[in-house]
């Protein structure tokens, strides 16, 4: 009896005062490392020259380098979404030899470094590329255009979308898939009806990140895309360039791009969390 | 069912990934401590032991802040330098000039600092970082070059502004882009380049992979290139030079090794190096 009643006490005790019932000492490294994300922040925001601050972010080139990033973001969102969201169910519902092969393939950009997808992507879209030789007969030329800079931003977004998607996927599971097609839809009804409306919070959050990531591009761009104002130097590029003569307009566009980014994390953590990533 | 492996695997990445994060945050660690330590265990060894006494097992370190484009001479340079002073060792830091004045700025341990251009090594002068003043140890003017056999046929610096040629130069907030400006401002000759990079190196990589008919770079780095690329000189080139200064560092921990190193990229040994890579010497 009287170890019946101090066992649950105890249990309360352990999880005391943080509600999540972890042990306390967890706290102390997730707190530091907490601290070592948000300090660098910190540390850019206190060198902000707020006096010139809107005169440094509404600079011609600034703006022209703002306004590209979020067309070229856009249109490679649109294109992960088109392309990802058919590699998602293929990696999740498919059943092939090689499935695991061709999602590590799929991932590679993730882990990739960016100078490297840029030196893959001249040797494939660019002029003498795999790819190139028949576009330029075509008339196209992908090189140093805006193209380039979709291209290269979604082929490091791609698989931000397809892993949360597939994640979701893998969450939501079949039943109501196998249910609606016992009562005699078609697969195309099932998976316009049942599958994207049950996943649809994990699309818009692999969607939302890989927005994120393409407006952050930087190595590929550089490499693949080149650099010229309004047509290839997105935002990044714009900072990195300004940071050779005027620290301060890199600093104020940095923070422009932060906020952008706190904005999207804000607007996307909610449903996040319901999906996979 | 699913739903556990679905939780295994998405663990399985993010144990990856954060593996991959661990790796790079230690790699950075260690070879940041790596210089930092030698530095320190060095000016140990300087202060203990007596001048010209070279002790093998405690060498000096000297620590030389160089600009990108002195990589290949200045690296051979410093094997001269160990061979000449045994005992002592030579770590260089190669990067963009003003890269390289904001991490002096920032606190990195140097003890010779050669710059691209004068204008970042006033920037380092007026931060108070430089010992003495700088002198220049050589120039180097522009050229063009195109990818291998000039396909497009340039044979001057007028044939860049054909609309049918592709041309790729440096941005005009960087030195090599300013002196493309300059060029462009005596000839008369106003480019529309497809890009404008951040660094001779890029513009020689949009060369080299044929991205494009030419590219306008400093002579030497067409030398580094070697058959990468075909080199057209121009003479208007001659009228816009670069000069190289470079000084000893007020936080650097060997002055005398320092005095050494820059005397010795100013004696024959260091002049021969850089006349073979393309450099001209300073006026």
């Amino acid at each position: 009896m009287a170890t019946a009643a101090t066992v649950p006490t105890r249990r309360k005790r352990a999880g005391a005062g943080t509600g999540s019932g972890l042990p306390r000492w967890v706290f102390l490294p997730a707190v530091v490392g907490g601290v070592f994300i948000v300090l660098p922040l910190i540390a850019m925001l206190a060198r902000v020259q707020w006096s010139s601050f809107l005169g440094l972010i509404t600079s011609e080139s600034s703006v022209a380098a703002l306004w590209l990033s979020l067309k070229t973001s856009t249109a490679s969102t649109v294109l992960c979404v088109l392309l990802g969201t058919p590699m998602a169910l293929v990696l999740a519902r498919a059943r092939f030899p090689g499935l695991r092969l061709a999602r590590s393939l799929v991932l590679l950009p993730l882990v990739l470094p960016p100078v490297v997808g840029g030196i893959a992507l001249i040797y494939t879209y660019g002029r003498q590329g795999l790819l190139g030789s028949s576009l330029e007969f075509l008339g196209l030329r992908i090189a140093f255009s805006t193209t380039a800079v979709v291209i290269a931003q979604t082929f490091v977004a791609l698989p931000f979308l397809v892993l949360s998607l597939e994640g979701s996927l893998r969450t939501a599971g079949r039943r109501y898939e196998a249910v609606a097609a016992t009562l005699g839809a078609n697969p195309t009804t099932v998976l316009r009806r049942v599958t994207i409306p049950l996943v649809l919070p994990g699309l818009l959050s692999g969607a939302v990140l890989a927005f994120a990531r393409a407006l952050g591009e930087f190595g590929a761009t550089l490499t693949f895309a080149g650099s010229l104002q309004g047509t290839t130097r997105t935002l990044p590029l714009e900072i990195y360039l300004q940071r050779e003569t005027d620290p301060d307009a890199a600093v104020a566009l940095s923070l422009v791009l932060v906020v952008v980014a706190v904005l999207i994390v804000l607007a996307t953590r909610g449903r996040a969390s319901e999906g996979s990533l | 069912m699913s739903r556990t492996r679905s939780t295994t695997r998405l663990r399985r990445v993010v144990a990856a990934l954060t593996g991959l994060c661990v790796a790079t945050l230690v790699a950075g660690c260690t070879s940041g401590d790596g210089t930092s330590s030698s530095t320190s265990s060095s000016a140990a060894a300087g202060s203990s032991s007596a001048p010209g006494a070279a002790v093998p097992s405690h060498p000096s370190t000297l620590t030389v802040f160089a600009a990108a484009s002195l990589k290949a001479t200045f690296t051979e340079i410093g094997t001269i330098f160990q061979n000449e002073n045994p005992g002592s060792t030579v770590t260089f830091n190669f990067a963009g000039s003003s890269d390289l004045v904001t991490q002096l700025t920032a606190g990195a341990p140097g003890d010779v600092f050669a710059s691209a251009d004068t204008n970042n090594m006033t920037k380092a002068t007026n931060a108070k970082l430089v010992s003495g003043t700088p002198v220049n140890f050589a120039t180097n003017i522009l050229t063009i070059v195109t990818p291998p056999g000039n396909p497009a046929g340039i044979s001057g610096f007028a044939d860049l502004a054909k609309p049918d040629v592709s041309v790729v130069v440096c941005a005009p907030q960087v030195p090599c882009g300013a002196a493309a400006a300059s060029v462009e401002s005596n000839t008369g000759v106003s480019l529309i380049p497809v890009s404008e990079e951040n660094s001779v190196t890029d513009v020689l990589g949009k060369v080299t992979t044929g991205q494009v008919d030419a590219g306008l770079v400093y002579v030497t780095d067409a030398v580094n290139a070697a058959d990468t690329v075909t080199q057209v000189d121009f003479p208007e080139a001659a009228a816009v030079v670069n000069t190289y200064p470079i000084a000893t560092l007020t936080g650097g921990t060997q002055p005398e090794l320092a005095t050494k190193f820059v005397d010795l990229v100013f004696g024959p040994e260091g002049q021969q190096v850089l006349a073979a890579a393309g450099f001209k010497p300073a006026p």
